[in-house]
């Protein structure tokens, strides 16, 4: 029996670490993902979790202690938001190209400047490249989901790659909503514990991590890992799909909203995924078919799979909360593009830019661009390859 | 109770809209019902305004947008009456609800011509009465059940009950002057 409760993203969030009740835990606070540090720290200090919380100076620190950490062998996470992140930069390449399957929980906020705390994803999309698995949420329920399943993805041993669990800033972050939860037994066993082929502390096999490699080892490491990244696609969706044999609630690469007989889609990363969803139900009421393709998982990137599902579309809206100054559109659009130009070339596909710096994303904004596709579509009206939406008047 | 119903908060920081809008939210929650309570950030400061916002409904709530068009506004300070469009976007059918010792026509030059229901309470007599001290926010909580019937009376107090018996757990000497200054508001908001 799942447990009804209401709990905002980053409440949410906690309770599964507290459920998972990993190793050690490094962090230093930031805006909107500071709670997340302090109700761990709660239950730490409540006596309901034994994870070593270790409180840093920075988050270079923390996601650098956060290596240190699974280096050794155990299993650990930070979190942190936008210049936070920034900070870790350094360190987000180094866990990756250690194959430390640790955990980020990144709730997104904008980068400065100018200074903002609110959503938008610049940060974790600027960190697309560094060999993180990047996993989307659109509401707290999936936060929570996504934490549920994060290890057994990342510790997987074809894998072993560190993961970024991703949820809007304030939007999901800071709002209550309801959701279930699973008991704390069925967590435990559905994670299980950690036990690493090679770690630091095991005195029976000296170790090196992080040394040197010279030009004749490099380049053969960034494709290994690009091969666990590969090899990352099919435990996601493996655990996706036990997960929901465990929570009535399966997980994919993406998904689809009324997107199968869809003449007009809009491609989403986010909480804004449920506000087109509603802006879609209205339209269908008016006779448009209009569908949605919300992307859950952007590393590794699912794009045969994403083109395969869009290929009968008229007209494709790709949506960026994330600027890419290319002065073509950001890295959802060029990366859906790509997808489209290698597998479904006659999908007419346009990117627009929204939601930035914690701008907000309404249904009514939703349906006019749905009509403008339409428009484009069967009146010829001009549709800007790339755009800014929301912009004040 | 029509589908969903949309609640937008004025206060300023430090009074508790927030924490009203999370309150209302887990009132309603325990009634079974799918709830939403979250607040719009601009610069986090003392005395600055703030909104928050709570969608009501029976059924699962999938937008994350702000309020624009809401069915019901709650003024914590009378003082934003000057400087922030309070009734913007109030649907007709609504009402707003303004924490004030004025009564409702005197406060209805300052409300643009909104046409819908207007009502008033002192939550500051209230608060002091009850509590001792200034926290607007629970008569406000109490006010808004009142007038816009969110959830049946008998369930929003018993769940109120419950739930300041779980946040003052190591103070239960302020629960029941809490418990009074909803009583008070939710009788006296006129």
């Amino acid at each position: 029996m799942a447990i009804r409760e209401r709990l905002s993203g980053n409440e949410a969030i906690s309770y599964a670490i507290k459920q998972v009740n990993p190793d050690v835990m490094p962090a230093f606070p930031i805006t909107p993902s500071t709670e997340i540090p302090q109700y761990v720290a709660n239950y730490i200090a409540n006596g309901e979790m034994d994870t070593e919380f270790i409180p840093v100076e920075s988050e270079h620190s923390s996601m650098s202690a956060t290596v240190g950490a699974s280096a050794a062998g155990a299993r650990a996470l930070t979190a942190t938001s936008s210049c936070g992140m920034a900070l870790m930069w350094e360190e987000l390449y180094v866990a990756a190209s250690n194959r430390l399957p640790l955990a980020l929980c990144l709730v997104n906020r904008a980068l400065s400047g100018p200074i903002n705390i609110n959503c938008d994803h610049s940060d974790s999309m600027g960190a697309r490249d560094t060999g993180f698995i990047q996993i989307y949420a659109e509401n707290n329920q999936e936060v929570y989901d996504n934490f549920v399943q994060a290890y057994r993805i990342s510790e997987h041993e074809d894998v072993m790659l560190p993961i970024m669990i991703c949820q809007d800033g304030f939007i999901t972050s800071h709002a209550v909503e309801n959701i279930e939860l699973l008991e704390d037994d069925k967590v435990k066993k559905f994670v299980g514990e950690y036990n690493p082929e090679n770690y630091l502390l095991n005195s029976k096999q000296p170790m090196a991590v992080g040394p040197y490699a010279v030009s004749n080892y490099y380049m053969e490491t960034k494709m290994a890992q690009n091969a666990a990244m590969e090899n990352a696609k099919q435990v996601i969706l493996d655990v996706g799909k036990e997960y929901g044999q465990l929570s009535g609630r399966t997980y994919g690469f993406f998904e689809e909203y009324r997107l199968g007989d869809a003449d007009y889609a809009i491609v989403i990363i986010g909480s804004a995924a449920g506000t087109s969803k509603d802006a879609i139900d209205a339209l269908r009421e008016q006779g448009m078919k209009a569908g949605l393709l919300k992307i859950r998982v952007f590393r590794p990137f699912p794009d045969e799979e994403i083109a395969a599902a869009l290929k009968h579309c008229k007209a494709v809206a790709i949506m960026d909360r994330c600027e890419g100054f290319r002065g073509k559109g950001g890295p959802l659009g060029a990366e859906v593009k790509a997808a489209l130009y290698d597998h479904a070339k006659d999908v007419k596909a346009f990117n627009l830019i929204y939601g930035l710096g914690g701008r907000d994303f309404t249904v009514e904004e939703a349906e006019r661009i749905y009509k403008d596709l339409e428009a484009y579509d069967k009146e010829g009206r001009d549709f800007e390859e790339y755009r800014y939406v929301g912009l004040r008047g | 109770m029509k589908k969903t119903v949309e609640i937008r908060w004025h206060g300023r920081g430090g009074q508790g809209a927030k924490t009203a809008a999370l309150m209302l939210a887990d009132a309603a929650f325990k009634t079974g019902k799918h709830v939403q309570g979250f607040p719009e950030y601009g610069p986090e400061r003392m005395g600055a305004p703030i909104t928050a916002y709570n969608r009501i409904s029976d059924e699962t709530i999938r937008v994350h947008s702000n309020i624009y068009d809401p069915d019901y506004v709650v003024v914590v300070d009378e003082t934003l009456l000057d400087s922030v469009d309070v009734t913007m976007g109030l649907k007709p059918e609504g009402a707003i609800i303004i924490n004030t010792a004025k009564s409702p026509e005197e406060v209805k030059p300052f409300l643009k011509g909104y046409e819908g229901g207007v009502y008033t309470l002192d939550a500051r007599e209230i608060s002091e009465k009850t509590l001792g001290k200034y926290f607007p926010n629970s008569p406000m909580l109490a006010a808004v059940v009142a007038i816009s019937r969110v959830m049946e009376k008998e369930d929003f107090f018993r769940e109120m009950e419950l739930s300041y018996q779980h946040k003052f757990a190591k103070k239960p000497e302020v629960i029941e002057g809490n418990m009074k200054a909803l009583h008070m508001a939710y009788e006296e908001v006129e």
